[in-house]
């Protein structure tokens, strides 16, 4: 018999299925990861990662469940160098993520998919909902404030700035007016996004970020703190570029400190919130004109307190001039969850119900934190901002 | 690729061509196509040209793309099975990677026209592709891709339950939104129509209680004909989801020999070719990547399939290893005639599945070897580690044939679809002493519990106990049978 062949080298280069089914993918990868911001966004690497690090982030759901056999029941071949011997390991897995349950297998590349995002990539997801509550115009400096802003269209562009959606909308416009209806992507349709430097009003904020140093804050009470402040801070910078950021640093005394000092570890001794409040008063006496700022003080504690009497009259001052008062009450009570604030919440509860300015919130465990910045941060502070899920 | 490169390809095409006639090698006319890296991965992760969306391609294709950016991985060719056979070559690759690709390429050519698995499949698969991508594009124009995509989804994740026994079959294009509202049956067309039509001719149309069906494997099918309130598109889709998984059926069960024979003669041509040393050079480097140890949890194909066709030859060649002499059942040393290898490694390609083929050829000297071993995973002391058990090789053998017995999937049959007089439906596994993933089997019978819109029971076996798992589209439960 004589077979014969043909052999073409057509120009292949318009040809880009794929990118539809891709893009879609990557939809869902977001979509996945945003419903598990809780669990993602205090884990101790993201909050310690560099700028412009590539975080890895286990994602569950984007495969397709099959009906299959349990894997710590299965035996499988494998196949080595040469010289392997029964009780070698060939592979490890950290055990399955904490508070997931009963997840079926680790299984390197089987079961999970890991998404990898950058730092900065991450932030937008998380930022989506959030905002400055009660954000006023204020400011007499009216420094227009530059901005980049993704706002307009061209034909031209470098890849990463490619519009899909647009692209695929010229596309099926295109198709539609050739009479051959579909998606097939030719480059006449591919366009970019590109940006203006727009300048808008000055909008003055500041941002005081309290935390309780004393001794009986504990490892945890710490962590959850700033973890807390890490997000806050970068949204803030991300967000809102020109919002000061005062820290401060509270036990029985309190500090104005630099942001390394308060994201460092903590001191011992008493409590005395009330200092804090009294030392963000002064400064914004001296500082941030209410008329010109809008402000925003914000402190976590444990709740166990010296003079929570006092504590209520300086909110009350500090509610009369401030967009948002914010108090955080940490306390590691994974086994009840209880709700119950300790005595300093529970004062503040009391007398501040109803009052929409002033915004509590309770963590009992690192899945809290999200909720919390989303009580904080959101158009109707203490309403829960909406997540897709 | 310019004029004078691609001259000088069709040259070495037609050298390789002859050497594999010479060699004996019979295989369909090919089409080779010289493609860019995307092309090369799209295909890859599509399985066919043309292949309906989906965003599960789109995740294998941006994972094999960013590995081959990485460089971490390459795929070298593209092959499906198809008369004229179509060939994709990556066009970045080097001349002598283009005729080491084109011989490969003839090897898997041979395999398709010639293995007994591959007797009765569609070769017109990569237009019927084409045809059902369009009835399923239309189906998002018309119903929105969300909704397409939701049951596209439920009908992939159920993909994997089908009959074995059965093939993908050419069949006229169905316009999607005529016919008589009968459903389409994938079982018409053969010599045997009068059997299989007995169980859909006894149902009479529009009967409010059909007759149980018999107890079926073919769950996609089963659903298609069965389910009682799909619209028109939706038992269209289960049809094209099940008939592109059939045609899948003959590689997903010759993957090792198919591999191992195409390396067998990849190797074979290049050797017999007029190479100048610097391309036999790169000829052994490609050579020794293919046939290499894979990762440690897998095996790699191509380098078993590739080593056990090697011994096959050598031994019916009549030649002896330092290994001891073989015997047969009664313990009587093997003599062979010398010369005896070709006709054998013909025999085995036409004759053979994976299945077969390492029950019968892989032996003790090529299991030490090739470094297979079992392994399972350990979860003791707060991380999960994979352990090697067992490097026996009769163990390790069947164990690896036990992993590719009905392709590793456990075997469900629907046996009920008036379970408890509800008109829920009831599928049962068969048992054979490993228990189920009962996460991801209760996620898969959700999708099937929202085709069906009534609760779903699965029969099965857990720790020793019997116990039948339930979703009903929203809850997963489960309860004693």
């Amino acid at each position: 018999m004589d077979a014969d062949f043909s052999l073409s080298t057509d120009a292949w280069d318009l040809h880009h299925r794929a990118d539809r089914d891709r893009e879609r993918h990557n939809q869902k990868v977001k979509e996945a990861i945003r419903r598990n911001l809780g669990a993602i966004i205090s884990q101790q690497d993201i909050i310690t990662a560099d700028q412009g690090k590539i975080v890895k982030l286990p994602v569950r759901g984007l495969e397709l469940p099959r009906i299959r056999y349990g894997d710590n029941d299965t035996e499988h071949v494998g196949q080595g160098p040469g010289g392997t011997r029964p009780g070698d390991v060939i592979g490890r897995a950290p055990a399955s993520a904490e508070g997931t349950g009963k997840e079926a297998g680790t299984e390197p590349g089987v079961d999970f998919y890991e998404a990898e995002l950058t730092v900065e990539e991450l932030a937008e997801l998380v930022f989506e909902d959030l905002f400055l509550p009660n954000l006023q115009e204020r400011g007499v400096q009216q420094i227009p404030s530059e901005q980049a802003e993704f706002n307009s269209i061209s034909r031209r562009g470098i890849a990463s700035n490619l519009d899909r959606k647009r692209t695929l909308l010229e596309a099926w416009r295109r198709n539609a007016r050739s009479g051959t209806p579909g998606w097939s992507v030719h480059r006449e349709d591919l366009r970019f996004k590109t940006w203006e430097m727009v300048t808008e009003p000055h909008r003055n904020a500041v941002v005081f970020a309290m935390r309780d140093v004393s001794g009986s804050m504990g490892e945890f009470e710490a962590y959850i703190c700033r973890s807390f402040y890490f997000w806050m801070l970068r949204f803030l910078q991300t967000r809102y570029a020109s919002a000061e950021i005062v820290f401060i640093t509270c036990h029985t005394e309190a500090h104005e400190v630099d942001e390394h000092t308060f994201f460092g570890l903590g001191d011992s001794g008493g409590t005395r919130m009330s200092e804090a409040y009294r030392l963000a008063l002064q400064i914004i006496e001296r500082r941030y004109n209410a008329r010109e700022w809008n402000i925003y003080p914000f402190l976590f504690s444990d709740g166990y307190n010296w003079g929570d009497a006092e504590c209520v009259d300086l909110m009350r001052q500090m509610v009369e001039i401030c967009n948002l008062v914010g108090y955080g009450e940490i306390a590691e009570d994974v086994a009840s969850r209880s709700l119950e604030f300790a005595p300093l919440g529970q004062a503040y509860a009391e007398a501040f119900a109803g009052e929409p300015r002033v915004c509590l919130v309770k963590i009992n465990s690192r899945e809290d934190v999200w909720p919390a910045l989303q009580r904080f941060f959101s158009r109707q502070p203490g309403v829960m901002a909406k997540v897709a899920s | 690729m310019n004029a004078s490169e691609r001259a000088d390809l069709e040259r070495w095409i037609d050298l390789i061509q002859e050497a594999a006639h010479q060699s004996g090698l019979d295989f369909y006319p090919t089409h080779f196509e010289v493609a860019p890296d995307h092309v090369i991965y799209e295909l890859g992760s599509y399985g066919l040209p043309a292949r309906f969306s989906h965003w599960t391609f789109g995740r294998d294709y941006h994972h094999q793309k960013t590995l081959y950016e990485y460089g971490l991985a390459r795929i070298y060719e593209i092959v499906f099975n198809t008369d004229p056979c179509q060939a994709f070559l990556l066009d970045s690759n080097s001349m002598l990677a283009h005729k080491f690709v084109v011989a490969h390429v003839l090897g898997h050519n041979d395999f398709f026209k010639n293995n007994t698995y591959f007797e009765r499949t569609n070769r017109q698969m990569v237009e019927q592709v084409r045809v059902h991508g369009n009835r399923i594009r239309k189906y998002e124009e018309t119903i929105g891709t969300d909704t397409v995509e939701l049951f596209l989804d439920g009908a992939l994740a159920l993909a994997d339950n089908f009959d074995p026994g059965l093939t993908a079959e050419f069949r006229p294009p169905v316009e999607p939104d005529e016919g008589s509202g009968k459903a389409p049956s994938s079982l018409s067309g053969t010599e045997y129509d009068d059997l299989w039509n007995i169980r859909v001719e006894k149902r009479p149309a529009g009967d409010a209680s059909p007759a149980a069906p018999e107890p079926t494997r073919d769950l996609l099918g089963f659903l298609r004909d069965r389910a009682p309130s799909l619209a028109r598109w939706q038992r269209d889709i289960l049809d094209i989801v099940r008939d592109e998984t059939l045609y899948f059926i003959p590689q997903m069960r010759t993957k090792i020999l198919n591999e191992g024979w195409a390396s067998f003669w990849h190797e074979r041509i290049l050797t017999s070719l007029p190479l100048t040393p610097e391309e036999h050079l790169e000829f052994r480097r490609l050579h020794a990547s293919v046939i290499s140890p894979g990762s440690r949890m897998t095996i790699n194909p191509y380098y078993v399939g590739y080593t056990i066709l090697r011994d096959i030859e050598r031994r019916w060649n009549g030649e002896t290893s330092d290994e001891a002499p073989e015997e047969n059942w009664r313990g009587e040393p093997i003599q062979r005639a010398a010369g005896g290898g070709m006709e054998k490694l013909f025999e085995v390609r036409s004759m053979e599945c994976d299945v077969t083929f390492l029950r019968k050829y892989l032996t003790r000297a090529l299991v030490e070897r090739l470094d297979l071993y079992t392994y399972r995973r350990d979860d003791s002391g707060g991380e999960a580690r994979w352990v090697v058990q067992d490097a026996g090789w009769e163990k390790v053998r069947d164990t690896l044939v036990d992993s590719m017995t009905n392709f590793g999937l456990p075997i469900i049959t629907v046996e009920d679809d008036d379970y408890m007089h509800r008109g829920e439906l009831l599928l049962r596994h068969a048992w054979d002493g490993k228990d189920l993933d009962v996460d991801y089997t209760s996620r898969t019978l959700a999708y099937l519990a929202r085709i069906w819109r009534k609760p779903v029971h699965l029969a099965t076996n857990q720790s020793g106990q019997n116990v039948v798992l339930c979703h009903d589209g929203d809850t997963a439960a489960s309860h004693a049978p």
